[in-house]
């Protein structure tokens, strides 16, 4: 199963002109916790996914929300001439297949 | 009822309040959200069923830095003066004299001209409705020479991730911004004053100011605040429609006023990630609201019950600063590639357009423009644009790309010469596989080029302590009508 296939969203946005905040959100605790347990969503993993250094990463596992989140530095600043992403909107994408273990009935 | 928790805590502090304001809060606090900003759309039944609800008070923020620097730059906001004169009509039209209406970060930046022409439109709303209103107008652009002051006492403080900076660099900013918390709002309140325009400022400050003063813990009235900013992006699924808050002592209530809409503790805890680099703690410019432990239940159907919020006083204030400094002009052209040819040594071809581009410019513009002050900027859809180094997938190669050229120089005429240079290479750059004059890429627009005019880059992302005697925002009280 892809992450995409069982989150209620997964997104990219600036949080600030200089850094890229992502959130991996679901709409079921079942679905949260065994995503939380199958240990596929961690630090190390989102940095070797997004091709950013794992030092760079602030990273947050939160329970109420049902969510992932990682916030990194933007490569560029928003608005750059070399920058095409003025909102950090599609960043996203190369998290959406992530393997998960598919969920025991 | 669910929790936050975060794996690495910070010590606990506890929730600072007023006691002696605490203790005259006799009844709740209740506000309208009337959008998530002013000139997005005000949706009229949700907000005039919102206003039955009898708010103590109405507010919205105008602005975002999410806009980039050019709004900043330019001076002007990124709605149409037709969406913000609506929504500020409803604002000025459908709530009673004594309400007091906030909005701030004035026409997106929040800079003196952007102040001015959200004021230019409340004048003319409240000419022609033959309305009266007492309107505190709250500035925030700063002085670059104070600001080089404070640089020069180390009171401008560098944040993550901030772009070098220096005094000629404060100097050098077009337009320089500070945002003010609920500090600067409640003054204006004291004023007894019928609507509050403010320059760059706190989205939470507009829902945490009012609260605060009639005793409501600083930790739910930000929290609030923090929630209902963005208007029903925190509902479980974006609508039209309005936000209601109700404050009471010990937790608030907060609900979306609008068809089918419907706040869970999933989707108001989820909004707290929402452009939020850390979702626990959010810096204001006198502490930090933290939501480590706020909670979240479900009150009925449609509202959330909240609690659980602190606020940790800062030890002196810090102002957030955005500043930013002119950039150039440009100009680009726009097109595409369909050759499988050229497709396949896309990076090599591009790279020998731009050398060619580079070349002309030499030999032609030498004497007008060095090479350091001009650029090549390009993004090649289909071919990593929207990702770029950090595109993963390289497994398709695509049957066409996009490519947009863009030339930026010191003068508007400069750019434009730069791209009616580019256009040659780009047409007829030649590739191995073909003999002959090919046209390797096809024009979007005649004439090729399109003027982007002036830009602008971030130049700050600091903040200023300021010290108690300086003057950062500057107030002034209008009656009008």
């Amino acid at each position: 199963m892809k992450l995409s296939d069982c989150t209620a969203l997964i997104r990219s946005k600036n949080a600030g002109p200089f850094s890229l905040t992502y959130d991996i959100m679901f709409s079921d605790e079942a679905t949260y916790q065994h995503v939380k347990r199958s240990g596929v969503i961690t630090s190390e993993a989102m940095a070797e996914k997004i091709g950013c250094d794992v030092n760079d990463i602030k990273f947050f596992v939160c329970d109420n929300a049902l969510a992932f989140k990682f916030t990194i530095p933007r490569l560029l600043p928003a608005g750059d001439p070399a920058d095409a992403d003025l909102h950090g909107g599609q960043q996203f994408a190369p998290l959406m297949d992530i393997e998960v273990p598919e969920l025991s009935k | 009822m669910r929790k936050f928790s975060r794996q690495s805590r910070l010590s606990v502090v506890s929730c600072p309040h007023n006691e002696a304001a605490e203790l005259a809060l006799t009844e709740s606090v209740k506000f309208v959200c009337s959008s998530g900003a002013v000139g997005s759309g005000i949706h009229l039944p949700a907000f005039r069923a919102a206003m039955e609800r009898q708010p103590d008070f109405v507010a919205s923020d105008a602005g975002t830095i999410d806009a980039g620097p050019y709004h900043l730059g330019v001076g002007k906001g990124a709605y149409a003066t037709e969406a913000l004169r609506h929504d500020l009509e409803i604002l000025l039209t459908e709530v009673p004299k004594g309400t007091p209406v906030l909005v701030g970060s004035a026409d997106t930046a929040g800079g003196d001209p952007h102040v001015d022409r959200t004021l230019d439109i409340i004048k003319d709303i409240v000419s022609q409705h033959g309305l009266k209103r007492r309107i505190a107008v709250i500035r925030s652009e700063l002085d670059p020479a104070m600001l080089q002051n404070a640089y020069d006492d180390g009171r401008v403080v560098a944040l993550d991730h901030a772009p070098a900076l220096d005094r000629d660099g404060i100097g050098r900013s077009t337009r320089i911004v500070g945002m003010m918390g609920v500090e600067p709002l409640q003054e204006a309140l004291q004023e007894d004053v019928d609507f509050i325009l403010a320059g760059r400022c706190s989205d939470s400050a507009l829902f945490a100011a009012l609260p605060i003063m009639r005793g409501i813990p600083e930790g739910l009235a930000w929290h609030a605040g923090k929630i209902v900013e963005c208007g029903t992006l925190t509902c479980e699924t974006y609508g039209k429609g309005a936000m209601f808050g109700e404050l009471f002592a010990d937790h608030g209530i907060i609900t979306p006023v609008g068809e089918g809409l419907r706040c869970t503790p999933q989707s108001v805890a989820s909004h707290s990630l929402y452009e939020n680099g850390d979702p626990y703690l959010h810096r204001e410019s006198s502490g930090t609201l933290d939501i480590t432990d706020a909670q979240f239940e479900q009150h009925d159907p449609v509202s959330v019950r909240i609690s659980g919020a602190r606020y940790i006083p800062a030890d002196r204030p810090s102002i957030k600063l955005e500043g930013v400094e002119f950039a150039g002009y440009q100009s680009m052209l726009m097109g595409g590639i369909r050759d499988p040819f050229i497709i396949r040594q896309f990076d090599k071809w591009l790279a020998e357009v731009k050398d060619d581009v580079r070349q002309r410019a030499a030999r032609l513009l030498g004497d007008v423009l060095s090479p350091k002050d001009w650029r090549i900027d390009t993004h090649a859809y289909g071919h990593n644009a929207v990702m770029g180094a950090r595109e993963p997938s390289h497994a398709h190669p695509p049957h066409e790309i996009g490519l947009a050229f863009c030339l930026s120089a010191p003068t508007q005429e400069l750019a434009n010469k730069l791209a009616e240079l580019s256009r040659q290479p780009l047409l007829h750059h030649p590739i191995p596989e073909w003999s002959g004059s090919i046209t390797g890429f096809a024009c979007l627009f005649n004439q090729a080029h399109v003027e982007r005019g002036p830009y602008w880059r971030f130049s700050m992302h600091h903040v200023l302590l300021p010290t108690p005697d300086e003057t950062v925002f500057r107030r002034e009280i209008l009656t009008l009508g």
